[in-house]
């Protein structure tokens, strides 16, 4: 019998996600599965530029591999689901950290992202379940929702003003989520260097605006007719 | 100089508190907020009212006692510095200064400005020591420190335990604090043998005081009067991701002999 006790993996998980630390590893690394999709997805949606043809034959190419399509949504899903669980929890321990507030209280360096993840999230999350009823299963989409037709999908719901303008609203968001969850990630993991952190945040901070504005660029282009003219 | 000063007055932890409009007048630009709050209380006192209570040692901005809220940013609008070694010559004639204590459930009122930090003492005693053999001191150079981590330690070492990363934390979490100490230990050969078992002891007993979690935005950093790097809790996490997940546990008695 060995004489050094080791605890089951589970006992050690689950002591590791009790500390705030280990919600905050377990945010970064759902975080690094959700932006992974997130370039996927901006990836997919780009291809709107190049016309119905392809965008519709893109809709189905994922719809082809039902078993990998349905993984990856598991796999989503699973990750939100932490993500949103593990910053409750870490939300409900900042406002009992602090019972009395200030009268007065300046924010020195930080970001306005920085401190708004939570609520930047929340709405993202919002967002994300109007999104999806709208241009996924169509139940909230516009009259002519019609199942794979993507292209058609996108550009009915997109000339609905409303429509395009909380996604405008939802994708900011999502760009100042990424600014500071980008670079947050390698902090949170235990990675900073003087050398390093500073390229890290730069770039996290042009990844951010960069895929935010590409992801606006859709519902401007439906608006000004580049996308969707011939419907 | 004439200030008007609004100051968190609270006369025990069990009294509501309440902010109380003051005036400075005849404020020397050359003192030290300190000094201009002596000066005041000193006026309270001729008047048979109670003192401003505040907490404060050396008044070098060593000692790591003094400390309070200026018009929202801990230590006052001067970077790197402590209340104590803020002078009057950084404000205007005719400016509005709020004062208030520390704000976090850690760190109770116990009078006007003065907060309980017995919390940061709780999670020293947690972790923030090497064992060493008790006889004759040890050779200077037996054991060798690359330049470069003694550079980090002594960084790390500055925290003189203030409270202010605290206070400007919006999660009230102590990540800084904690982390300088897990650093400036964690990176000398010294400090090896206890290094896991530091990370996961001082991480749990700032969450056992009730200390919020760290969310990366810097504000501590920007308040610290010793300059204490957001580095550290990076290398306090990756301390305690990595003792979380490899340590082996306690061995039982029978190892250990001598």
């Amino acid at each position: 019998m060995s004489s050094i006790a080791i605890d089951s993996h589970l006992h050690k998980a689950i002591r590791f996600y009790q500390a705030s630390i280990g919600k905050k590893a377990v945010m970064a690394v759902t975080g690094v599965v959700l932006f992974g999709y997130l370039v996927g997805h901006l990836a997919g949606n780009m291809q709107v530029y190049l016309g119905a043809e392809q965008m519709d034959k893109y809709a189905a190419f994922l719809h082809s591999m039902p078993l990998l399509l349905w993984s990856v949504r598991a796999l989503l899903v699973a990750s939100v689901v932490l993500h949103i669980t593990a910053s409750l929890q870490l939300q409900k321990l900042k406002l009992d950290a602090r019972p009395a507030g200030y009268v007065k209280k300046e924010a020195v360096d930080s970001s306005l992202a920085s401190r708004s993840m939570i609520w930047s999230g929340l709405m993202i999350a919002a967002f994300v379940i109007y999104h999806i009823l709208d241009l996924t299963t169509g139940a909230a989409g516009a009259v002519q929702f019609r199942e794979l037709r993507a292209y058609e999908n996108l550009v009915y719901s997109f000339r609905r003003v409303p429509v395009s303008g909380f996604y405008i609203l939802g994708m900011v968001l999502l760009g100042m989520h990424l600014y500071h969850g980008l670079w947050s990630i390698f902090q949170t993991v235990g990675f900073s260097h003087p050398r390093y952190t500073p390229v890290i945040k730069r770039l996290a901070a042009w990844v951010a605006i960069l895929m935010a504005a590409g992801f606006i660029s859709i519902p401007i282009a439906v608006w000004t007719g580049l996308v969707g003219s011939n419907l | 100089m004439r200030l008007t000063l609004h100051v968190w007055r609270q006369k025990s932890a069990s009294d509501p508190g309440r902010m109380i409009q003051y005036e400075a007048r005849n404020v020397n630009p050359d003192m030290s907020f300190l000094e201009m709050l002596d000066v005041v209380n000193e006026e309270l006192t001729v008047k048979g009212e109670d003192p401003i209570a505040f907490d404060s040692d050396c008044r070098e901005g060593i000692c790591g006692m003094c400390g309070f809220v200026i018009n929202g940013v801990a230590h006052g609008p001067r970077r790197g510095t402590t209340v104590c070694q803020l002078h009057m010559r950084k404000f205007k004639d005719g400016d509005v200064l709020y004062l208030e204590p520390w704000r976090a459930r850690a760190f109770p009122v116990i009078k006007d400005l003065v907060v309980d930090r017995g919390a940061f003492d709780r999670v020293i005693a947690a972790g923030g020591y090497i064992s060493v053999p008790a006889g004759s001191a040890p050779d200077g150079n037996a054991i060798q420190v690359p330049k470069q981590n003694a550079d980090l330690a002594m960084d790390a070492a500055a925290c003189i335990g203030c409270g202010a990363c605290v206070a400007a934390c919006p999660n009230a979490s102590a990540s800084l604090f904690t982390a300088a100490k897990i650093t400036h230990l964690g990176v000398l050969p010294q400090g090896q043998p206890e290094r896991a078992d530091r990370a996961m002891r001082m991480v749990a007993q700032a969450a056992a005081e009730g200390f919020g979690s760290c969310t990366n935005i810097g504000e501590c950093e920007a308040v610290c009067p010793k300059e204490i790097k957001l580095e550290v809790i990076a290398r306090m996490n990756r301390d305690f991701i990595k003792a979380a997940w490899t340590n082996r546990g306690t061995s039982s008695a029978t190892g250990g002999a001598g």
